[in-house]
């Protein structure tokens, strides 16, 4: 098998990999292949009919596919892509497999970026008591039927978890006439955006349901109805409180999870609270050379946010392309009240953006960077929730030695 | 009317070992499966041990079928094309009755003819099985472990291609002996036949109640499940049993085909058969679950729990409530060629081809049959993409592109793959279907990305409207039409 080069491979033609591959154009690095395993670039945009799409970017609101189409249209200008081509493997040499209906294919590159997405956290996850039948869904599985393969999944539906989707198939249900009975979300507070709990549920008036959960699922061949149970502050149902809701579909809208089979593959390291690879500013991973960005890396709140990242990557991998990168010693920690922190490195040469999430709602409150003990950075926000991702300018020269930077909400 | 030299009722792993066991002859042959795949009841729900035949009473066909059964297995596992472990097992014990128990055992194991037994002292233990706790325990070197739905489709499958027909979603309602043949009735439609099989599992009561066989107790043994990620198969080299009591065997771990553990069963009696067909898992059974399996690994956590699943045993017992041994019977006083299996539970898995050629003996003692010399005992796979080196996958994708579109990411199973169990033998056309035949939809995402792909491929292959696509039971409905039908869709 002949191996071919290219200077960079992107794996994934979604909003970060399209976005990667203009910018990489824009950086006068022309060698660029794209590989898509559907026959179509755009990745979830493409079932994504909703609005919303590209007001950061472009200054408007545009639907998903819409929004696929520009970014389509700037990366095709230069980059090839390949679609209907799946990537077996990775090795940490950047050595890939692809495969497609043409046959087995080994392309080795100068420099790789990951782009691959996210996927859902599914019902195993949460091990919900009750037979195994027909009509549950998640939200984007139930998107896709919906959207793209122009399927109706049922006609009267309970949401299990208020995560962006799940919000959005509400409504996108009960415009196709089901009838949603409401969102159940075991936490205190939504782990959506805000906008979707006024746009999809209020303006329907589909009642979001904080604190609750579904204990049992009923039905043995279709689904026949739920049981919910208000929880206690630790997440624990609260014996007296189940209800019984009659429905024949079940969404599930619990989480979504970096995709990285390819990165372990390559032996990359993981990070264990956002199980994307761990990467330093340059958005490097532990292998050389291999950048990582969109919810590949950690989940968005929004697209334009994953193709941001991913053009910082590709002006990564074009610097790497022209001579070595400026190192990264100085750790970056998740301290108290912070879920995660991104990058897990920063150099203190160069200006940094360090990415997090608080772990509950705050008032108004400080993010802050401390190194040794001594406050590098500071950014003040009236308020902070977990659902919209936070970042923090860290200037250069901020940061040096090779100490510890510790990020806490206070 | 159809009609048919043979009919067997229940095309599990029994009703299908039978089935192609007669297909060896020059008969016509209907199987009649009341669910929409064959694995769907107690032939896919269980732990897929290949028993070496020590637990049973010396005599019994339990006994004796379960020795045969296991010694065939290797052999047949080449000619069939499933997954087959030959990985030995321990039962474990700590205290001085366990071990007077386990030396029971072992002699019952000799007297029925098993091989390969011996008490292990701890050391012992810990070289074989690192990870069981015991003072010591009994290996049997022969037991294993198989993909009993991989099992189950390719006996059934070979049947079907030496001319077994399988008749998916008919349940049979009654049975009555007219002008010297067997009406079938069913919920879609008559049959008619000169040989009747009972081979119903779970049914086996009503069917042989039928049959004007009355008189059977029949009750269900529910075992409840808990399925840990492929991580712990490191960690389990062979199932790890407790020592067995008399009524059964313990709560036990098993290393599946896959890498996989799974931890149970508990043993619930079931008298209402109505209840024959719910498979819920209580929360309090998986806690129980794996409290007690922790005695024996001490490796079961949360946070590796995939997803549960439950099984039920069709036991025959007297009214004193004792087990029986499995009831394989001709009485031509009551009821003229008729076969009647009653209780056929553990070991049936590893039992089931030699229950078919005990079948089919019986029936030519009755009756000559007349050798069908077409009959192909081999059965060829689905050959796996993610099975093959690079070599034979550019080999595969040459011969047939279709073996380049990866479908389902996670487990690597390409379109090809997926076609060929959308056409499998059986004419079963439900989701689960190609999941269990392929693997697709079983990896991390559990069909994030492919499911729906398959399902679109389904309809499209087998012309399958959406309104009548089934995940995998009767009655699973995936879809409650196309979008805009219902009005008001934008």
């Amino acid at each position: 098998m002949k191996t071919a080069y290219h200077d960079v491979v992107i794996v994934g033609a979604g909003p970060a990999g399209l976005a990667a591959a203009a910018e990489l154009a824009r950086r006068g690095v022309s060698d660029v292949l794209i590989v898509e395993r559907e026959k179509e670039a755009g990745g979830i945009l493409r079932q994504c009919i909703h609005d919303g799409f590209g007001v950061d970017r472009y200054g408007e609101s545009l639907c998903g596919p819409e929004y696929a189409q520009r970014l389509i249209d700037e990366a095709a200008q230069h980059a090839q892509i390949l679609t209907d081509t799946t990537v077996l493997s990775m090795t940490a040499e950047r050595e890939l497999t692809l495969v497609s209906r043409e046959g087995l294919k080994k392309v080795r590159a100068g420099a790789v970026i990951l782009t691959m997405g996210c996927r859902e956290r599914t019902r195993g996850a949460l091990a919900i008591p009750g037979e195994r039948p027909a009509g549950v869904f998640t939200a984007g599985v139930a998107q896709a039927y919906m959207n793209l393969y122009g399927r109706m999944i049922g006609r009267r539906a309970v949401i299990l978890g208020s995560g962006d989707i799940g919000m959005i198939m509400a409504r996108r249900l009960t415009l196709s006439g089901a009838q949603v009975e409401g969102v159940y979300e075991i936490r205190p507070i939504p782990s959506g955006l805000p906008r979707n709990v006024a746009q999809c549920l209020d303006d329907y008036g589909i009642p979001l349901h904080l604190s609750h959960t579904i204990t049992e699922i009923h039905g043995s061949a279709r689904v026949t109805g739920v049981t919910v149970s208000a929880v206690d502050a630790k997440g624990a149902p609260i014996p007296g409180t189940q209800r019984h809701i009659p429905c024949d579909t079940v969404i599930l809208s619990i989480g979504l999870i970096p995709e990285n089979e390819l990165s372990l593959g390559a032996g990359i390291a993981l990070d264990p609270v956002t199980r994307g690879a761990r990467v330093d500013e340059h958005l490097q991973t532990s292998c050389p050379g291999v950048f990582a960005a969109g919810n590949a890396l950690h989940v968005h709140d929004l697209a334009d946010e994953a193709s941001l990242e991913a053009e910082q990557a590709a002006r990564s991998a074009a610097a790497y392309l022209a001579g070595p990168l400026e190192a990264c010693r100085i750790p970056v920690r998740a301290g108290a009240g912070v879920g995660y922190a991104l990058p897990a490195y920063v150099s203190g040469a160069a200006d940094a953006s360090i990415s997090l999430r608080v772990r509950d709602k705050l008032a108004p409150c400080s993010i802050v960077l401390r190194q040794g003990g001594r406050e590098i950075a500071r950014r003040r926000l009236l308020a902070a929730i977990p659902a919209q991702m936070i970042r923090v300018a860290l200037p250069k020269g901020a940061a040096c030695g090779e100490a510890e930077i510790v990020v806490s909400a206070e | 009317m159809r009609q048919f030299d043979v009919i067997i009722i229940g095309g599990g792993v029994v009703g299908s070992a039978i089935a192609r066991e007669l297909t060896r002859y020059r008969l016509s042959i209907a199987v009649m499966e009341k669910n929409p795949d064959v694995v769907c009841e107690t032939s896919g729900r269980n732990s897929g041990v290949v028993h070496g035949g020590f637990a049973y009473d010396e005599g019994t066909l339990k006994a004796r079928l379960c020795v045969e059964g296991n010694r065939g297995m290797d052999a047949l596992a080449r000619e069939l094309g499933f997954r087959f472990i030959r990985c030995g097992k321990v039962l474990v014990g700590k205290s001085q009755e366990d071990y007077a128990s386990l030396q029971r055992t072992m002699a019952q194991g000799a007297r029925n003819g098993a091989t390969g037994l011996s008490l292990i002292d701890k050391d012992e233990l810990a070289r074989v099985c690192p990870a069981a706790v015991g003072e010591f325990a009994m290996l049997s070197e022969t037991s294993g472990v198989l993909d009993p739905f991989g099992y189950t489709i390719a006996i059934a499958e070979n049947a079907a291609q030496n001319g077994a027909r399988y008749f998916l979603e008919h349940t049979v309602t009654g049975l009555s002996r007219e002008g010297g043949h067997w009406q079938v009735r069913t919920d879609r439609g008559d049959f008619a036949a000169r040989w009747v099989v009972n081979a119903a599992g779970l049914g086996c009561g009503e069917i042989s109640d039928m049959l004007g066989l009355t008189g059977y107790r029949v009750i269900g043994s529910k075992g409840d499940y808990i399925i840990l990620d492929k991580h712990t198969g490191e960690l389990l080299p062979m199932p790890i049993y407790p020592v067995p009591s008399n009524t059964y065997m313990g709560i036990h771990v098993t290393n599946t085909t896959d890498g996989n553990v799974i931890v149970g069963p508990n043993a619930e009696w079931i008298d209402d058969h109505a209840q024959f067909a719910y498979y819920g898992v209580p929360q309090e059974n998986i806690d129980y679950l794996a409290e007690s399996a922790s005695d024996i690994w001490p490796h079961i956590h949360k946070k590796d729990y995939i997803r549960n699943y439950s099984g039920i045993l069709p036991k025959w017992v007297d009214e004193n409530g004792k087990i029986q041994d499995f009831k394989i019977e001709m009485r031509p006083e009551i009821a003229p060629n008729a076969v009647n299996l009653v209780g056929i539970e553990s070991p049936g898995l590893t039992a089931a081809v030699p229950i078919g050629r005990y079948v089919a003996q019986m029936m030519r003692e009755a009756e000559p049959f007349e050798a069908n010399p077409a009959f192909d005992p081999v059965r060829r796979p689905i050959a796996r993409f993610a099975d093959m080196d690079d070599a034979a996958r550019g080999e595969a994708i040459a011969h047939d592109p279709d073996y380049g579109e990866i479908i389902c990411r996670c487990e690597q199973v390409t379109r090809a793959e997926i076609l060929r169990a959308i056409h499998n033998p059986l004419g079963v056309r439900t989701v689960t279907g190609v999941k269990l035949r392929t693997r697709a939809m079983m990896g991390r995402c559990q069909g994030g990305y492919c499911q729906m792909r398959i399902a679109q491929m389904i309809g499209e292959e087998l012309g399958v409207p959406a309104r009548e696509m089934t995940y995998g039971r009767a009655g699973s409905w995936l879809f409650s039409g196309e979008m805009g039908e219902s009005g008001v869709d934008a």
